[in-house]
């Protein structure tokens, strides 16, 4: 508990996660209220007349209609809801194995964790998109089955991270103490190692949870999104197909940007969640050489060490 | 006028919020011509680091907070970084601790020692550096062919003798040598001493020996500063250290280290109980007091400035006089 | 380590990836509902010859994997002669099946258009790689200024940018200057020579930048973490203590040793880049393997879709052999001594 108030503390300084987090917020905000926020029902049958496809901004349409018809910016809305439920369930369950293979690789080595590790070395090799291609289009289209293909191959970079953690946390001081006191594999595990990984995992949730947003957003794209839901990818493919040529910019652009938009705000956050919890920055060796002689002539010590 | 004249220098290093911990306070030592001197204390005590501060070597967190460093009288640290620049290797040079990651293991050691001879000018072309990585492999015991291999075939004794080979590829005046012997045999350790021996005579070079080990100092060093929790503790001849030492750190050291004249044994520090202060939380009075077995009262109050017992003998403690 | 012991441990890994690759698109095929081999020989599209011989080819009246019957009788090479030991040797003779939608052959689609694509990724990557590296190094050199900063940032931002989008966005910028569509204006053919070439050229332009902006953030964030971890390394300080500046140190020291990992580093990432291929060939509809997986997913092809698939595999699976075989040479301790 101590540990994530210690994180939360650094974490408020860093303007730059801040902004993340606040980006991130927006859209949660706008998928919770979307019933409220959009101006039309996008399920809603409506009646369209030639002129209302693909019609450009107006008062009653923000962001024009589409090319059936249908505001975009209602969808836009609605396609939030899609969009973070496949990014964070997906990234659970991508989590979840990612973490679980990689304690039991780390911890207990030898022959299972190898084995282990050969298996993430197969996934890892294996290109993505053109596996879930293929499962997606043999298995057939919808929300659970994109979600289910996201995350059950999106854990490898996961479980190569924890093992190598837990590697180093296996040595130290309280887990020999734990284990001299006869305490179990698996109670160590849970009780002392996994809360020391804990808040690396959760830094690379955030940073996953928009791999999966994004990995969605292209599945749909070519085609294979969940068709009885609206999603920002979706929404693309339709726009790529219909719209292009009329150039109808309001179709195009907004889903983009708004996969733009979280994505950013979750890879803000991500990383600089990841800098606090394992600061790669080491101390190197090259840097602005002027900074290292803190004197300057006239200049008292104090002075300079207090900037 | 000495070759090497250090005044007062302090080193802090920042953490990560900014704080500053002082990890150098208040060094000074004079190095002359020809002499070389022995830089003593514990892991930790500060002894790399003002080694570093006096070439400005520290890592990004490292400030130099005061001080001089005069190299035949020009201050080191009022130099530009493109000044500072040629007086490394050139005119002082560093042999690291560890010489296994100090090499670079994509490039031969041949070009690696031949890079500073071309980079300072002592020689113009390839093939008059290359001769003189030649000579400098000789002089450390290995042969030349050997020039053309990689840092990872040599062994770890001749990795050692490879780097002193290298810091004296542009003649410098002044070698430090960051624990030459540490994790070296014992036969590797003194074909090391007598290598540094053999420099010091036929070329009048001066040596500042950092390391833990007391016999390898009283084998190669004129002078000795024996350092404690990033200050001097004592600072005078080798002699005077081994026979009169004043300060009860250096006391103990040498109750740990037997006899020079004995048969060369292995220095304890760990004899001396109890640990070397964190520098986040140094004591206000003496950095030794807690491990004292002279104090009294004013040791946990006040720090004891460093005199001039006698001169040329310099001593931090309220007790000096003995 | 021993350059040989090296060499074999990855040539056992690349043979048991690419075994398992075979396996599972095999599998695939027949496991999931709607088994589509089947109804490729229900499909009223071929004829009863292609039927037949892709009954033949693959076996389709025999056992799936093996005959535990012929098994138990002691029968071992019948046992195994089975749909997919037809698979197999299909597949040695490069056999792929036949095209639902185009009726030809997969093997001859595929080894018509594969050059397509790997001429974008080669270009794209290449372009990606050379101004990643660059990036990162001056970000190295001017560590902490706002030149740093802002190459962080962007190498941020860009990996959070859908390809696919990227792609529409620098379509709609570059109409009416650019190409956007195909692989060439129709009309010309190779044998108009130079003209043809040049004008394939001017039609990779877009894809190309598209690739390139996409995966130039990757190699800056790969660089950024090599370069770091080499910059704490103690032979930078003794480069330094030589009196080396910023600038040599990076080009004499640091550049080589942070790019070995980035060898590495650019195989592993090939599985993401031909990701990317697909989705920048669908949206500026050049005519390579991407383009082709797409349009088989849109027209429910399998044949082609599990050729495609097949072929990516093999050669990413191929590439990350090459890569390790290349770190052998580059890297100094991993040589036979």
């Amino acid at each position: 508990m101590e540990q994530f108030r210690e994180i939360w503390r650094t974490f408020r300084r860093r303007p730059i996660g801040i902004v993340g987090a606040l980006t991130l917020l927006s859209v949660v905000f706008v998928a919770i209220f979307a019933p409220w926020l959009a101006p039309y029902d996008p399920d809603e049958k409506i009646d369209v007349e030639p002129g209302d496809l693909l019609a450009p901004p107006d008062a009653g349409h923000l962001l024009g209609r589409d090319d059936a018809g249908k505001d975009v910016l209602s969808q836009l809305i609605y396609g939030a809801r899609v969009s973070l439920t496949v990014g964070f369930v997906a990234s659970f369950m991508s989590m979840f194995i990612g973490t679980t293979v990689g304690l039991v690789a780390g911890y207990f080595g030898g022959r299972i964790g190898n084995a282990l590790m050969r298996v993430v070395d197969f996934l890892m090799v294996i290109p993505d998109l053109p596996l879930m291609l293929v499962i997606i289009s043999l298995w057939g289209r919808g929300l659970w089955k994109i979600i289910l293909v996201i995350g059950l191959l999106g854990w490898t970079y996961t479980a190569r991270l924890v093992r190598s953690q837990v590697l180093s946390i296996k040595e130290r001081q309280f887990i020999l103490r734990a284990r001299a006191i006869g305490a179990g594999s698996l109670r160590i595990i849970a009780r002392h190692v996994f809360p020391q990984v804990l808040p690396l995992i959760l830094a690379e949730a955030v940073l996953d949870i928009s791999g999966a947003i994004i990995a969605e957003s292209s599945l749909s794209f070519l085609g294979l999104g969940d068709p009885t839901l609206v999603s920002w990818g979706m929404m693309l493919n339709f726009a790529f197909e219909r719209a292009i040529s009329r150039m109808a910019w309001w179709f195009l652009l907004p889903p983009g940007f708004a996969i733009i938009w979280v994505s950013l705000g979750l890879v803000l956050m991500g990383s600089t969640l990841e800098e606090i919890v394992n600061p790669r920055l080491k101390s190197h060796h090259l840097f602005d050489p002027r900074r290292m002689v803190a004197l300057v002539a006239g200049e008292s010590a104090s002075q300079r060490i207090s900037e | 006028m000495a070759l090497l004249d250090v005044r007062n220098l302090s080193v802090d290093y920042l953490t990560d919020d900014g704080t500053p911990l002082r990890a150098v306070e208040d060094v000074s030592f004079s190095l002359k011509q020809g002499r070389s001197l022995g830089l003593v204390g514990e892991s930790g005590c500060g002894k790399t680091t003002a080694m570093l501060g006096v070439l400005r070597l520290l890592p990004a967190e490292g400030r130099i907070v005061s001080g001089e460093v005069r190299y035949r009288g020009v201050d080191l640290l009022r130099l530009s970084e493109q000044e500072m620049r040629k007086h490394r290797w050139n005119k002082i040079a560093i042999v690291f601790q560890g010489a296994m990651n100090a090499l670079n293991p994509v490039r031969t050691i041949g070009d690696q020692i031949a890079e500073p001879i071309m980079l300072h000018g002592a020689a113009t072309d390839k093939k008059a550096a290359s001769e003189r990585v030649g000579e400098l492999l000789e002089m450390v015991g290995i042969t030349p062919e050997m020039a053309r291999q990689y840092p990872h075939q040599y062994s770890g004794g001749m990795r050692q003798r490879a780097m002193t080979a290298m810091a004296l590829a542009c003649s410098p005046d002044i070698l430090i040598a960051d624990e030459p012997t540490t994790a070296l045999d014992v036969m590797i350790q003194a074909q090391i001493l007598d290598l540094f021996q053999h420099l010091q005579k036929q070329l009048g070079l001066s040596i500042i020996l950092v390391t833990h080990d007391l016999g390898v100092v009283a084998e190669i060093c004129d002078d000795v500063l024996v350092m404690y929790g990033g200050r001097t503790a004592e600072y005078a001849s080798v002699d005077t250290i081994y026979n009169e030492p004043l300060h009860p750190y250096t006391q103990r050291l040498m109750q740990a280290f037997p006899d020079i004249d004995g048969p060369a044994l292995k220095t304890s520090l760990a004899s001396i109980p109890g640990y070397p202060p964190p520098l986040d939380a140094l004591p206000p009075g003496c950095r030794f007091e807690p491990r004292c077995h002279r104090k009294s009262d004013v040791c946990a109050v006040e720090s004891p400035p460093l005199v001039a017992v006698k001169p040329g003998h310099y001593v931090a403690c309220h007790f000096a006089e003995g | 380590m021993q350059r040989g012991d090296y060499l074999i441990r990855k040539i056992f890994f690349a043979l048991a990836t690419l075994v398992v690759v075979i396996v599972f698109n095999f599998f695939l095929f027949r496991i999931l509902p709607g088994d589509p081999i089947k109804a490729i020989v229900r499909s009223p599209r071929l004829t009863r010859e292609a039927k037949e011989k892709l009954r033949g080819d693959f076996g389709l009246d025999k056992p799936v994997f093996f005959d535990a019957e012929q098994l138990r009788e002691g029968d071992v090479t019948g046992a195994f002669d089975t749909q997919f030991a037809a698979y197999v040797r299909a597949l040695l003779r490069g056999n792929l099946g036949i095209s639902f939608h185009s009726r030809r052959d997969v093997g001859e689609v595929l080894a018509e258009r594969v050059w397509r694509i790997v001429v974008l990724v080669a270009a794209g990557e290449t372009l990606a790689l050379v101004l990643g590296m660059t990036m990162e190094l001056v970000s190295a050199w001017r560590r902490g200024t706002r030149l740093d900063m802002t190459i962080l940032l962007w190498a941020l931002f860009s990996w959070g940018l859908p390809t696919f989008f990227l792609g529409i966005i620098l379509l709609i910028l570059a109409r009416g200057h650019l190409p956007t569509g195909g692989m060439v204006i129709p009309g010309l053919k190779p044998e108009n020579g130079w003209a043809y070439w040049a004008d394939v050229g001017k039609h990779l332009i877009l894809p190309t930048l598209t690739m390139a902006i996409v995966y130039t953030s990757s190699y800056v964030m790969i660089m950024r973490s090599s370069v770091v971890e080499v910059l704490s390394e103690d032979y930078i300080l003794t480069a330094k203590a030589k009196g080396l500046s910023t600038f040599q140190i990076l080009r004499d020291h640091a550049l080589k040793n942070a790019m070995l990992p980035m060898v590495t580093m650019i195989a592993l990432n090939l599985g993401y880049t031909v990701g990317g291929a697909i989705q920048v060939e669908t949206v500026f509809s050049w005519p390579g393997i991407g383009r082709l997986m797409y349009d088989a997913v849109m027209k429910r092809d399998y044949p082609v879709l599990q050729g495609c698939f097949l072929l990516l595999a093999v050669s990413v699976i191929a590439a990350n052999f090459l890569a390790d075989l290349l770190y052998t040479v580059l890297d100094p301790r991993v040589q036979p001594k």
